[in-house]
C-alpha cells in the first residue's frame, strides 16, 4: 500500500484545460485532474479515449493545443525530463544492437552513473539477462517489451509513463512486471500504466483513471467501470 | 560543451556500429553511384580533355544523388520502434545528435569517394593540371555541405508520408549555391585554366552559414510532431 501522507504531499502532476487537436479530430478535449505522487495509476478506456495522448502529452511528446501541464512543480516539462521514464506501444529500442548495447548508449543520454552496474541491474529487474548478446530484433515481443521497461528505468525516474506494457506479454511475465512496479511505487515513484488488461492491475492500482472520447469520465480505486458504478 | 561533445560521440559510435550491421547505407550509396560511374562513361565516350570540362558536374551530382540515400537511411533508423521518441524523452541536447548524425553522414560519404573517386580516374581518364592539392580541400567542404543540409532537411521531412521525395525536393535547391562552387572549383582545378579560390573560400562561407542556421533551428525540428 501507498504511504498514508501522499495526499498531504504536493501534487506529482497537474493537469488543466488539457486539449489536443489533431486536424480536425481532438483526441483530448479539456482534460483536467490531479495526482498525487507515490501512487500508481492505471489509466483506461477504449481505443480512442485519449490515454496515449494523455500519456504522451505528459512526456513532453505531443505539445498540447491549449491547456498546461505541471510536473513536479513546474510546467517546463523539459527541465524535469531526467525524472521521467517513458515506456511506448513500440520498443524504442535499436533492432541491431543487443539489450545492454541499446540500455548503454541510452544510458549514456541521462549520464547516469556507472553505467554498465546500472544496465546490468535493470536488465536483471525485468528479469531478462544482461550477458545476452543477440540483437533486439531477434527478441520475442514479450523480450521486447520487458527490455523496452528496462530502458524505461534505466535512469531511476521519479515518474514512471507506461504505454501497454502488458501488450504480447505472457500471464506470468505479466504478473511479474506487475510486482515490480508495486515495488517501485512503494520506492516513491510515481506510475501512470495505459493498459486494456486492466484485471492485471486489481489489487496492484491505487486508482483507475477511466477515459472516453478525450476526457476523464471517472477515477475509482477499484476496478469497476464509470458504468458499473452509475 | 563537454556534454555535447560526450553524446555526440556516444551517438556517433551508435550510427557507426548500426550501419557497420546493417550495411543499409553504404551498400546503396556504392551500388548507386557506380551505376551512374559506368552508364555515364558508356554514354558520353568522352576525350581526356572533355572529361576534365565535365568530371567536376559528374562527380559532384553522382555523389549528391548518392548521399541521398544516405540520408534518408540515417533518420529511417531513428524512425524504427519509435526510436527517436526516446532521444527526445532524455535530456541529452537536439545538437548532439544533428552533429552525430552529419559527421556519420560525412563519413559514409567520404567513405563512397574514396571507393569511387579511382573509378572516375580510370574511366574519365582524369588528371589535375591545376593545384591538385586543392580537391581534398573541396571534397571536404563540399562534402560537409551536402551532409549538413541533407542531415537537417531529412530530419525535416521525418513526418512527412513521401519522405524519399520530399528530401530531394528541399535539398536540391538550397544546395544549388553549394553544388555550383563545387563544380566550379573542382572544374577549375582539373583543368587549371582559372582559381579555384573564390569557389572553394564561397563554399567555405556555405558551410559555415548553413552548420550555423542548422545547429539553431534543429531543436525546434526535433521536437515538433
Amino acid at each position: 500500500m501507498p504511504p498514508v501522507s501522499d495526499q498531504r504531499l504536493s501534487p506529482a502532476v497537474v493537469v488543466t484545460g488539457l486539449v489536443k487537436q489533431f486536424g480536425r479530430f481532438a483526441a483530448l478535449r479539456g482534460v483536467s485532474a490531479e495526482f498525487a505522487p507515490n501512487r500508481f495509476y492505471a489509466i483506461l478506456g477504449d481505443n480512442g479515449a485519449g490515454k496515449t495522448t494523455l500519456l504522451r502529452a505528459l512526456a513532453g511528446l505531443t505539445p498540447p493545443t491549449r491547456g498546461e501541464i505541471s510536473m513536479l512543480g513546474t510546467t517546463n516539462l523539459r527541465s524535469v525530463c531526467s525524472q521521467l521514464g517513458y515506456m511506448a506501444h513500440p520498443s524504442l529500442l535499436y533492432d541491431e544492437m543487443s539489450g545492454m548495447e541499446n540500455l548503454r548508449y541510452f544510458a549514456r543520454l541521462y549520464d547516469v552513473s556507472n553505467k554498465d552496474q546500472r544496465c546490468a541491474d535493470v536488465i536483471r529487474a525485468v528479469k531478462l539477462d544482461p550477458s545476452l548478446t543477440r540483437p533486439v530484433g531477434q527478441y520475442s515481443q514479450g523480450m521486447r517489451q520487458r527490455m523496452s521497461l528496462a530502458r524505461a528505468l534505466l535512469n531511476d525516474p521519479k515518474i514512471l509513463l507506461l504505454d501497454e506494457p502488458f501488450s504480447n506479454v505472457d500471464v506470468r511475465s505479466a504478473r511479474e512486471m506487475v510486482s515490480l512496479l508495486v515495488g517501485l511505487r512503494d520506492a516513491g515513484k510515481t506510475i501512470f500504466l495505459v493498459t486494456h488488461q486492466a484485471s492485471l492491475l486489481k489489487g496492484a492500482a491505487d486508482e483507475f483513471v477511466w477515459m472516453d472520447s478525450g476526457q476523464i469520465v471517472s477515477r475509482t480505486p477499484d476496478l469497476h467501470s464509470p458504468s458499473e458504478n452509475q | 560543451m563537454s556534454t555535447v561533445a560526450s553524446l555526440t560521440r556516444a551517438t556517433l559510435a551508435k550510427d557507426l556500429r548500426l550501419e557497420w550491421r546493417s550495411k543499409d547505407a553504404i551498400n546503396s550509396m556504392l551500388f548507386f553511384s557506380l551505376l551512374v560511374v559506368v552508364i555515364f562513361s558508356f554514354s558520353f565516350d568522352p576525350t581526356a580533355e572533355e572529361s576534365r570540362q565535365i568530371a567536376g558536374g559528374l562527380v559532384w551530382v553522382a555523389f549528391l544523388f548518392a548521399a541521398v540515400v544516405a540520408l534518408n537511411q540515417t533518420w529511417a533508423r531513428e524512425m524504427r520502434n519509435q526510436v527517436l521518441d526516446a532521444y527526445r524523452v532524455s535530456p541529452a541536447p537536439p545538437n548532439a545528435l544533428f552533429l552525430a548524425k552529419c559527421i556519420g553522414n560525412f563519413i559514409f560519404v567520404t567513405v563512397l569517394q574514396a571507393l569511387m573517386t579511382p573509378l572516375f580516374i580510370v574511366f574519365y581518364n582524369l588528371r589535375a593540371l591545376g593545384p591538385a592539392y586543392q580537391l581534398p580541400i573541396v571534397a571536404v567542404l563540399g562534402t560537409w555541405a551536402l551532409v549538413v543540409n541533407g542531415t537537417f532537411f531529412a530530419a525535416m521531412s521525418l513526418r512527412t508520408r513521401s519522405r524519399e521525395i520530399m528530401l530531394p525536393l528541399l535539398l536540391f535547391p538550397i544546395s544549388i549555391p553549394a553544388l555550383l562552387a563545387m563544380v566550379e572549383a573542382t572544374g577549375a582545378i582539373l583543368t587549371g585554366e582559372f582559381s579555384a579560390k573564390f569557389w572553394i573560400v564561397l563554399l567555405a562561407a556555405y558551410d559555415l552559414v548553413f552548420t550555423i542556421a542548422s545547429l539553431f533551428l534543429f531543436g525546434f525540428v526535433l521536437q515538433a510532431e
